[in-house]
């Protein structure tokens, strides 16, 4: 078979597996005899007409991703991303704390808050690291504790020490001053500064897996462990490294969650970008330039859903339920696809 | 605390783990086949809502369990035909399937929420439940209760009396093997994800329909619960016997942080609720560091006598998964 009938056909099938995961949509709107046209289309209108929200969502998603493709090159599933991203923003928070009666200049505190940031998600996931290299702990059940045990400190600080004056609330801490924020454009959420370091870490982390020796170790570990091991490459230390890259993003999302979006640590900080985020990263199976259409597409379904409510009383978890659909009727057409090749 | 006080909270934690022991022995079946069914948490919400919402519509508690065991079953069917027919990860179809029907369950759900419903009574067998002490602690339950306890027996003696089980194990441990001795690999994976699939989804209803009867959509404080049977299936060792002991450690733990919180109002409550998930790390740690290469290395580095006490606590302690567990099977 030619090279671009291959094409084609790879094509055919993902097609297939966008109007399963539609058709699935669909019947799941009509068993709540809810109208289906109706609500794709306050989705759609509701994304283009807040895209700057859209904007907003894809920096996080972005970057969770970006760092995801690290754990996945190398094999892992690095499911407590999400801790990753709560510990990065409760370290951001620390140091804005720390500086919020100084007088500092506001770049030199919002670079190192930001620095803390990936330090606090990196050292959250080498504790995941540890726990599968010299723990024997498989790395799902690892940081899914850890990321419980992020959000419970999170609580804990909101509630405890960094509580509001006054009265303690789900709300969140204090908001810190303006001068502590990235500046926003205009009287829009979004800031230009995450779109470009959301841009430069994917950047980056192209170049690390694509381009450079140590993303060959990486591949080979993820391709097959005992023989990289075998042929004396530190798999260890290459797994844990792993984490810790990917750690580092998520902590990022977080901190520019904090100083960037929410303006203060609240208790739901991680949102469930880092669980999209490993959504993302199964469906462009590490083909790195993928992630900024894919998840402005996911950001766009999760920003428009917020209309269901408003308009149709349903519940905006129907972004969820498509974005599920897709990532699994695609795995299975590819699984397909492969199955009818070895027949053919 | 009275006794009396101390026994009708006991047999609170028999029924409250009811549930946990339904998914963790289903989940034991389907990875002692060689199958990780990773869905447990979305599948355990999908069908405690759905259980709930039927129960509603038909005034039929009996069609409401038979659905949730329905949805359990489809879902594993789900992952079957991805990972065994089509070689897809486990893993992948698995999370991608908890975190779909999570969401389903919170939109279907969302007409039914904070709705009345029936729920499960209680059934104290006759005689037996008023032997003293034992009879308020173990004869005056529900019938899911009585049906936990059941289960637990009946699995063990699957797997470990008969030939079924024995043929169940070889599957897992040595697909290759047990091909040879006649048994049809993915046929025996197929059938046993399923089953464990349905005892995973008869837990959402005997949550929403009994231990925590009603849907509350994203406070129903289910979610988590899933993963956590899925680490007490790795602590159990693949055995239900140590499953169940662990799915009646869990919630017994559950139930003596609720009394700390009453007796310590100074600890936010949020602590205590997700106290059992580091105490997960650390089960699954000391089940898994006598697996480890510099445990044992260290170990060989020991005096004698020493030694020998603690790799005797480590092997105690230690769980091997089924060897072929998460690996396909070529059966041609």
């Amino acid at each position: 078979m030619t090279k671009s009938l291959l094409r084609w056909i790879n094509l055919g099938f993902i097609g297939g597996a966008i109007l399963l995961a539609l058709l699935f949509t669909i019947l799941v709107l009509i068993i709540t005899g809810a109208p289906p046209l109706a609500a794709f289309r306050h989705i759609l209108l509701g994304s283009i007409g807040s895209f700057s929200d859209v904007l907003v969502a894809v920096v996080p998603l972005m970057i969770v991703t970006t760092g995801l493709l690290a754990t996945f090159i190398t094999g892992l599933w690095n499911i407590g991303i999400e801790g990753q991203i709560t510990m990065g923003a409760i370290f951001t928070t620390a140091i804005l704390r720390f500086f919020l009666n100084t007088h500092v200049s506001p770049f030199i505190v919002l670079v190192l808050a930001i620095l803390a940031g990936m330090i606090g998600g990196g050292l959250w996931s080498s504790l995941v690291g540890l726990l599968k290299t010299y723990g024997g702990v498989n790395e799902i059940f690892g940081g899914l504790g850890m990321n419980f045990v992020a959000t419970t400190i999170t609580l804990w600080l909101i509630f405890g020490p960094w509580k509001r004056p006054g009265v303690a609330s789900m709300a969140g801490t204090e908001p810190f001053p303006d001068w502590m924020s990235l500046p926003t454009i205009r009287n829009l959420r979004l800031s230009i500064w995450t779109l470009v370091i959301a841009l430069i870490s994917l950047f980056i982390i192209y170049i690390i897996l694509n381009g450079t020796h140590f993303g060959l170790k990486l591949k080979a570990v993820g391709k097959n462990m005992r023989a990289a091991f075998l042929l004396g490459i530190p798999t260890v230390r290459l797994i844990l490294l792993s984490f810790i890259i990917c750690g580092a993003l998520g902590g990022l999302a977080g901190a520019l969650q904090v100083t960037a979006v929410y303006h203060r640590l609240i208790p739901s900080i991680s949102s469930g970008y880092g669980y999209m985020g490993l959504m993302v990263a199964m469906l462009i199976n590490l083909r790195a330039v993928w992630i900024i259409p894919i998840a402005l597409f996911f950001a766009a379904l999760n920003i428009g859903s917020i209309q269901l409510p408003i308009m149709l009383q349903l519940d905006s978890s129907l972004a969820g339920v498509l974005q599920g659909a897709l990532v699994l009727f695609v795995l299975m057409m590819d699984g397909l696809r492969q199955r009818l090749m070895r027949r053919s | 605390m009275d006794l009396s006080s101390i026994i009708t909270g006991l047999a609170g934690v028999l029924a409250a783990a009811a549930p946990v022991i339904f998914a963790v022995i289903g989940e034991t079946f389907a990875e002692r086949s060689g199958v990780i069914n990773l869905s447990v948490n979305g599948t355990i919400l999908l069908s405690a809502m759905a259980s709930f919402a039927i129960t509603v519509t038909t005034n039929n508690i009996f069609l409401g369990f038979i659905s949730g065991m329905f949805i359990g079953a489809l879902v594993a069917l789900v992952v079957a035909f991805a990972s065994i027919s089509l070689k897809q990860s486990q893993v992948a179809v698995g999370f991608v399937l908890t975190l779909m029907c999570r969401d389903l369950a919170y939109f279907l759900g969302n007409p039914y929420m904070g709705l009345s419903g029936e729920r499960v009574s209680s059934m104290p067998i006759p005689l037996l439940s008023r032997i003293p002490l034992l009879g308020p602690l173990l004869f005056t339950q529900d019938l899911l209760t009585y049906l936990s306890f059941i289960l637990i027996i009946i699995a063990w003696i699957w797997i470990f009396k008969t030939y079924a089980g024995l043929m169940l194990q070889g599957v897992g441990e040595r697909p290759a093997a047990a091909f040879v001795r006649g048994a049809n690999v993915n046929r025996l994976r197929y059938l046993y994800t399923i089953l464990g699939g349905a005892l995973v989804g008869l837990a959402g209803p005997t949550y929403s329909l009994s231990v925590k009867a009603g849907w509350k959509g994203s406070i129903s404080g289910l979610d988590g619960i899933g993963w956590i049977a899925l680490a007490i299936t790795i602590f159990g060792g693949w055995n239900p016997l140590r499953a169940a002991f662990g799915a009646y450690l869990f919630t017994l733990l559950q139930w003596l942080g609720l009394i700390l919180q009453s007796r310590l109002p100074d600890i936010p409550s949020q602590i205590l609720q997700v106290a059992p998930f580091p105490l997960m790390i650390l089960t699954l740690l000391l089940v898994n560091i006598g697996n480890t290469e510099w445990v044992n290395r260290m170990l060989a580095s020991l005096p004698e006598s020493f030694r020998r006490i603690i790799a005797r606590i480590l092997r105690s302690l230690r769980a091997s998964s089924p060897a072929s567990l998460g690996v396909p099977f070529e059966q041609e």
